[in-house]
């Protein structure tokens, strides 16, 4: 009889800083990206004919030079694939039929033998415009005097949460009234009004987009894609060749960035086209650096005007938001950012009196989609900083402010649903205390200024309402353990959260974990999209049902065997124990050809695999005009950052000396991998706070490299940086943890500039705070001469 | 377009390989040497994910002709490990957790790599100016750096 005790784990997988899984592949340059992979000689390259006009009337499209072109393969041009594409609203062609809304969008693309036949080929493309008005202002796009970028609106299909109106501009309006805003002004004692503007920013992966397609003989096509989307991809660019879905086969290998950027379907639909027209031929597209600034997704700009009051004590009475982004010339994917940046207008705040408007707007500019935390570092960059200025009002200490007010436990939304347990007070004592909120803020020399800054934030997966994850969990003869997953290693971790997850339910383990990828659709469980931070969520209750499915299964087999109840059965380290007759017996042992029965009388059991799934079924509509319901969303992270700075009065440069962000993660199932992405994301955030902007003019992107287009470097952040995070459970959430992905890159804009503000009294209009534009602020105010 | 052949070497072994006069190193190693390890970001010297050692030094090797590369020494990622054995600044970067979606780690253990080399015992200052050009998107650097102290200390 074996000691059971001994047996057991000596610590369980969940909440242990286990090494990645995919760790050793990426250090030895193993590891496989989409542009690694070796297609053979007859590779094509793809390069795309891009509008120079950032709105114009497509009048005519002569290919026929470029298509007689020898080397070329393909020549293919909008008509000839009429469907719409897109995520939410389809109001995009995969390249452009009669006219083209911004400068960089597809007009035609040539697939030929090498990259410098296609450039040539491109070349040889002879585009005929109409040029017409163009719109580069949200708000005048919004007006009735615009020109219209698209006529046919009111044609499109979209969802029912999302409110476009035909004969417009607006792409969509989500509305949320709470309370009466206009009655609860008089009773404020304080109220402030701001007005922000956020720039355009790109996402700058340092993979750039690329994918590979090919279409055999019989029409079938696989497509390789660095993408956070392979079935939502899948999906869109089926139904827009009007073909099934499962005749496309989406392989995704490791991602080099993803950020939003890699979402939903852009440029892969491109090379797809392209291989129906080559059969035979892979046909790669990789989107150059300049390419990738401005051709694809970017974040879009939003202009915010806010409104804030509370009573004399500081408590907040009410709010109101009217935002205008900057949506480009398809608002496909973009329509939901402005829908989340509207269901979460209010921030992590409780105000009895909510009026927003979040309007999409149609412009002449590159096109909004996903970027980490959509529509959250927007709106918190306005909202916080108004708060900021609100607290300064009332004359109270701004944590205190923030805690008073930050929305607790049982309180009614911005959308009348109610918040679940949340530690965001812990959270706002974590970033005060890093940051030496109360001690006395003496700069270093006489030419330097000092201020702290310090902002809140929230957000929910951003998805539709029943976004759903599937799993598997199998078996080998050794007891190994593979699980098969829809969602996308992007660099998050989500491999190796998945492999921890599935260890702990099944009783293994985490070494004898791997994970099936790549992820391939023509294998792989479905998962809706790699976004929203939903994954450790969504896919981890996914995963630990598949895990726990193929746990009843062994521990139903060897009771059956053993004459034993499977309440008395546990597997520990991959061995299935009895507490109650000490009997033990490996995984290896039972798991392909299952148990005999006594006596040479047959045998019971057989291969396992666990199967798993989840989709939320809570999540209620909203009211369109008062943005009412029960639930509007699955969960929210919350958190808190601040920030301690210098700014040298001569250059206007800014000087982190330290900084703090604290998010409350539910459970960190794995503490360095949270910690990391808390990291990453602050940087990226600081980065678009202090340095990046799509410089735009006249719709032309005039920074389109990274010399222009400047993002952190490591010198730039040489600073501590404290990630203290807090631990209280999702109720829905695997093992208690909810997303954390995207949220500390939310407030980071705003503790900067609330930063800002406490040094020098200057609040800046928009991002990014350079140097520059600090000084001249400081000139202007007379702080230097 | 004419082909020039050149003898490199590359993780110690010896190519001969027929480049045309317009391929750039990069290209040569991911095309020619099937070494995809080095990865391109921006073909303009701009990011470095292409960072290779030439004779020592570390290299935008998207800027370099693989013509001026007869007769070098090239190390790139896949040279770093040897006989299984993970290089110091490896075995650091899993360590801190130094490592997201992994398409900086190559250029950024080359640009380390070459840092502890000439200067075995570099200050925080140092190790962030040393990796200035391989931009990273992911980590925000904190265990990257981390890394480097970790490995020169060990």
């Amino acid at each position: 009889m074996a000691n059971v005790k001994s047996k057991e784990q000596s610590s369980s997988p969940i909440g242990a800083n286990l090494p990645r899984n995919d760790v050793y592949e990426k250090v030895t340059g193993i590891a496989t990206f989409t542009d690694d992979i070796q297609f053979g000689g007859k590779l094509l390259y793809a390069r795309v004919k891009r509008s120079p006009y950032p709105h114009a009337l497509i009048k005519k499209v002569d290919v026929s030079k470029a298509r007689a072109f020898p080397g070329v393969k393909a020549v293919i041009v909008g008509t000839d694939f009429p469907n719409k594409i897109g995520l939410y609203l389809k109001d995009k062609n995969i390249l452009a039929i009669d006219r083209v809304r911004f400068i960089g969008e597809p007009v035609a693309a040539v697939a030929a033998v090498s990259n410098e036949i296609a450039m040539k080929a491109l070349d040889l493309i002879d585009v005929e415009y109409e040029q017409l008005e163009p719109i580069f202002d949200p708000e005048y796009g919004a007006s009735e005097k615009a020109p219209l970028i698209h006529p046919k609106l009111g044609e499109y299909s979209w969802p029912n949460f999302i409110f476009p109106k035909p004969g417009t501009n607006i792409a969509n309006h989500f509305k949320i009234q709470k309370g009466d805003v206009e009655a609860a002004w008089p009773k404020c004692a304080h109220i402030v009004e701001k007005t922000f503007r956020i720039p355009h920013i790109q996402h700058v992966p340092i993979e750039t987009h690329v994918a590979v397609a090919l279409q055999d003989e019989k029409g079938k096509i696989t497509l390789w894609a660095s993408s956070q989307s392979p079935f939502a991809q899948r999906a869109l660019i089926a139904e827009s060749l009007g073909i099934s879905p499962t005749d496309i086969r989406v392989i995704a290998p490791f991602v080099g960035g993803g950020f939003g950027s890699k979402a939903g379907v852009t440029m892969e639909a491109i090379p797809v086209a392209l291989a129906t027209k080559c059969k035979g031929y892979p046909v790669k597209l990789l989107l150059t650096r300049e390419e990738e600034f401005y051709t694809n997704f970017v974040r879009q700009g939003l202009v915010i005007h806010v409104k804030v009051g509370c009573d004399k004590d500081g408590k907040l009475l009410a709010l109101k938001n009217l935002m205008y982004w900057d949506g480009g010339g398809s608002t496909e994917y973009g329509v939901n950012v402005t829908r989340a940046g509207g269901y979460s207008s209010s921030g992590p705040y409780d105000i009895p009196n909510v009026r927003t408007d979040s309007i999409c707007v149609y412009t002449n500019h590159p096109i909004g989609g996903a970027y980490r935390g959509f529509g959250m570092s927007e709106l918190h960059t306005g909202l916080d900083q108004a708060m900021d200025e609100l607290a300064e009002a009332v004359g109270i200490d701004k944590p205190t402010f923030l805690k008073m007010n930050g929305v607790k436990e049982g309180e009614t939304l911005d959308t009348g649903m109610k918040m679940h347990a949340n530690g965001l007070t812990q959270c706002i004592d974590n970033v005060a205390k890093a940051i030496h909120w109360d001690e006395p803020k003496t700069p270093s020399s006489p030419n330097k200024l000092r201020g702290r800054g310090i902002a809140i934030a929230w957000k929910a997966p951003a998805m539709p309402p029943n976004a759903g994850s599937s799993a598997w969990v199998e078996l080998a003869e050794d007891g190994h353990v593979t699980v098969g997953v829809g969602g996308q290693e992007i660099g998050q971790g989500t491999f190796t959260v998945m492999a921890q997850m599935a260890a702990a339910a099944l009783g293994v383990p985490y070494e004898h974990v791997r994970i099936a990828g790549p992820v391939d659709t023509q294998y792989s469980p479905y998962e809706w999209q790699t976004v929203a931070s939903r994954l450790t969520w969504s896919m981890g209750n996914a995963i630990r049902a598949a895990a726990l499915d193929a746990r009843k299964q062994i521990l139903d087999i060897v009771a059956e065997a053993w004459h034993e109840k499977p309440e008395d059965l546990d597997i520990v380290n991959g061995v299935v124990v009895s507490y109650k007759s000490e009997n033990e017996t490996s995984l290896k042992n039972i798991a392909i050809y299952g148990m005999p029965k006594e006596n040479d009388q047959g045998w019971i059991g057989g291969p396992i695999i666990g199967r798993g799934t989840f989709m939320p079924t809570y999540v209620t509509g909203l009211d369109p005009e008062t943005g009412q319901g029960t639930r509007s969303v699955v969960h929210y992270t919350v958190g808190c950052e601040g920030l301690d700075i210098e700014i040298d009065k001569d250059t206007g440069k800014i000087t982190v000396l330290n900084a703090a962000a604290s998010f409350d993660v539910g459970h960190a199932i794995n503490p360095t991998l949270v910690k990391a992405q808390i990291e990453g994301g602050f940087v990226q955030g600081l980065s678009s706070a202090m340095f990046e902007e799509i410089k735009l003019k006249q719709g032309v992107m005039t920074n389109p490299s990274f010399v222009d287009y400047r993002i952190a470097t490591a010198p730039d952040v040489d600073f501590p940086l404290e990630t203290p995070y807090v631990e209280v459970p999702q109720d829905d959430g695997p093992w208690g943890a909810r997303g954390i992905g995207e949220h500390p890159m939310v407030p980071t804009i705003a503790a900067l500039g609330n930063a800002i503000y406490d040094a020098t009294k200057i609040r800046l209009p928009g991002p990014p705070y350079s140097a520059e534009k600090i000084y001249l602020a400081l000139l202007d105010k007379g702080i230097v001469e | 377009m004419a082909l020039q052949q050149i003898t490199i070497t590359v993780n110690d072994l010896v190519e001969v390989v027929d480049v045309p006069h317009n391929m750039t190193l990069l290209q040569m190693l991911r095309e020619k040497l099937s070494l995809t390890g080095t990865k391109n970001g921006c073909t303009a010297g701009e990011c470095g994910a292409c960072t290779v050692l030439m004779n020592g030094e570390p290299v935008n090797s998207c800027m370099v002709l693989a013509a001026e590369c007869d007769g070098a020494k090239i190390t790139t990622v896949e040279g770093l490990a040897r006989d299984g054995k993970l290089s110091k600044v490896q075995e650091a970067i899993i360590k801190t957790g130094g490592v997201q979606c992994g398409f900086c780690t190559p250029g950024m253990l080359i640009s380390a790599t070459a840092l502890l080399d000439r200067n075995p015992h570099p200050t925080e200052q140092e190790i962030r100016q040393a990796i200035v050009g391989n931009l990273c998107r992911c980590t925000g650097y904190v265990r990257i750096v981390e890394a480097i102290k970790e490995a020169a200390k060990a």
